[in-house]
């Protein structure tokens, strides 16, 4: 390991960090530009051009307001809990490859900090911390509605990161590897959204709540909850949470794009043009940026149309349906990957049996729902 | 297909929030484009003068008189022909509104005799300080077109011979 590897490392560090910061900062610009457009207003337009420095305004804002801490809480916890959320979600997207690798200043740079053999399983075990730092500042603020908020959070990411997990085996089973280039590698023919329609259905939903996003925003519910977990942080350390989140959305973008819609790679039919990531490598961090933007902007348009859930439906929909409902897809997958290794036509029994089977879950929860209808009648 | 019925609506939900995505925003851009205000929108009062620059205000003070939330202070004076400010006998030497107290419901405006005090379109009342909310009659008074048409204004003797000036009725 030589100096100029170390120094490779800590820029590329640090230019990832400043990516997530200064895209966290488009990003709230982006959703409340979209959001507004979508309620016929304008939204932020007049700090800097187009309002493009509202960040900035935001951000300096609320370095420079007070602090509160409660006299009651838990002042350590308290400190540390916006820590422990923020950094988890900066570590998973170390792991996300944003190309292959580039010839730079004479040497070969890599479009990836870290390379592990296992990174699906970083992503789960990494993010699953991150959920730490809602519950320990929802218990530290010694307030009632912070408690509530942290404890819907913890059960919510139980509930959703087993189906998360399960969407996630689907893509591992398909790339017939945990690391994160072995799988956009494997898209390289087929993205797997394609083979697992509803495996992305799935991710798409469990995602949603993942991130506390509407319409599975519970923990921050402002109707029922003031604002969760986050109801006495004020200031920076609020900046810290509100930050998390976004970055979560961004970075869990990221993860959708490289386990489902071939990552950094391009269209699968455009793979042996000029346009391709294999023959130019710099197209890359382009493609999964375009990516990004289309899932971030699907988020912003689920919350602008779709109202909350109430808290008993959504865990039913997480523990009846979704999760039943993966464990069968990662079933089919498996069975339709052993199938295909005699015929390579079986490989389209995945997408055809998984929507089957989707369709199946779809009736099955119509015709309790209609049970219960009766029932009350 | 009513299996599928929560699933379109979802979808036409979606479809609605984009197609308005796309139309053109409602929003005024305020301080450069103003909305114009309704006919009878009561803003800021303002104190009218007849067409010579004499004020219509003959300082009877039935506007504090009707005022509800006592925002109006009027001090009359007399006029003389050297020094004459309105048509009739009296003319107000002071007059004040708090426009802290205002409550903007056009009492002052129905009690006036003469039509003098009228709420108008301006709505941007700003204040840094609690004193700086009482305006006086020189903010209140309407501009004139000409410095000679100010008042005071020296009248010739027996043109102005009504204590309150002669009136038609209201029009509207």
């Amino acid at each position: 390991m030589d100096f100029a590897l170390i120094l490779e490392w800590s820029i590329k560090s640090i230019v990832l960090i400043l990516a997530l910061l200064v895209g966290f900062g488009y990003l709230t610009y982006y959703e409340r530009r979209f959001l507004a457009r979508m309620q016929v207003r304008i939204g932020p337009n007049r700090a800097g051009p187009m309002g493009l420095l509202q960040w900035v305004a935001d951000a300096i804002k609320l370095i420079f307001k007070e602090e509160l801490t409660p006299a009651k809480a838990d002042k350590l916890i308290f400190f540390l809990a916006p820590i422990v959320t923020m950094v988890p979600v900066t570590v998973l997207a170390g792991v996300i490859p944003w190309g292959t690798s580039v010839r730079m200043f004479g040497r070969d740079v890599t479009l990836y900090i870290a390379d592990i053999n296992v990174g699906i399983l970083y992503f789960m075990a990494v993010a699953s911390i991150a959920v730490y730092g809602l519950v320990l500042a929802g218990w530290s603020s010694n307030n009632k509605y912070a408690t509530m908020g942290g404890l819907r959070s913890t059960a919510q990411m139980i509930a959703y990161e087993l189906t998360l997990g399960l969407c996630f085996v689907t893509a591992v089973l398909l790339a017939d590897s945990m690391r994160t280039l072995d799988i956009v590698a494997a898209q390289r023919d087929m993205w797997f959204v394609v083979l697992q329609p509803v495996g992305v259905a799935i991710f798409i939903l469990a995602t949603l709540a993942e991130v506390n996003r509407a319409p599975f925003d519970m923990p921050e519910a402002e109707q029922e909850l003031t604002a969760g977990y986050h109801t006495e942080y004020s200031g920076m350390k609020f900046a810290l949470f509100f930050m998390a989140e976004y970055e979560k959305m961004i970075v869990i973008s990221m993860i959708g794009a490289t386990l489902f819609f071939g990552g950094f790679r391009e269209f699968w039919f455009l793979k042996d043009t000029f346009l391709s990531v294999d023959q130019t490598p710099w197209l890359g961090p382009i493609y999964l940026f375009l990516k990004l933007v289309v899932f971030l902007g699907g988020m912003i348009w689920v919350r602008a149309t779709l109202p909350r859930l109430r808290y008993d439906r959504l865990m039913s929909l997480g523990w009846k349906v979704l999760l039943p409902l993966s464990l069968v897809i990662v079933f089919i997958t498996a069975v339709g990957i052993i199938l295909a290794e005699s015929n390579p036509l079986f490989i389209w029994l995945i997408p055809v049996l998984s929507i089957i089977a989707g369709l199946v879950a779809v009736l099955a929860v119509h015709l309790e729902l209609r049970r219960k209808e009766y029932a009350r009648s | 297909m009513r299996v599928l019925e929560p699933f379109l609506a979802v979808l036409r939900g979606l479809w609605t929030t984009l197609r308005s995505a796309f139309e053109k925003p409602i929003t005024y851009q305020y301080p450069e484009v103003k909305r114009p205000v309704r006919p009878r929108f009561r803003g800021r009062h303002e104190l009218k003068r007849y067409e010579n620059g004499l004020e219509k205000c003959i300082g009877c003070a039935l506007c504090a008189a009707a005022c509800p939330a006592d925002a109006i202070f009027v001090e009359s004076a007399e006029n003389t022909d050297e020094a004459r400010y309105s048509p009739g006998d009296r003319y107000a030497s002071t007059y004040e509104i708090n426009m802290l107290r205002c409550i903007f419901c056009g009492f002052c405006e129905d009690a006036c005799p003469t039509e003098a005090i009228v709420l108008g379109d301006n709505y941007e009342l700003s204040y840094t300080d609690r004193r700086q909310a009482i305006y006086p009659k020189e903010m209140l008074l309407d501009p004139v077109p000409d410095p000679a048409m100010l008042t005071p204004q020296k009248t010739p003797p027996g043109l102005y011979t009504r204590s309150v000036p002669e009136m038609k009725n209201p029009q509207d």
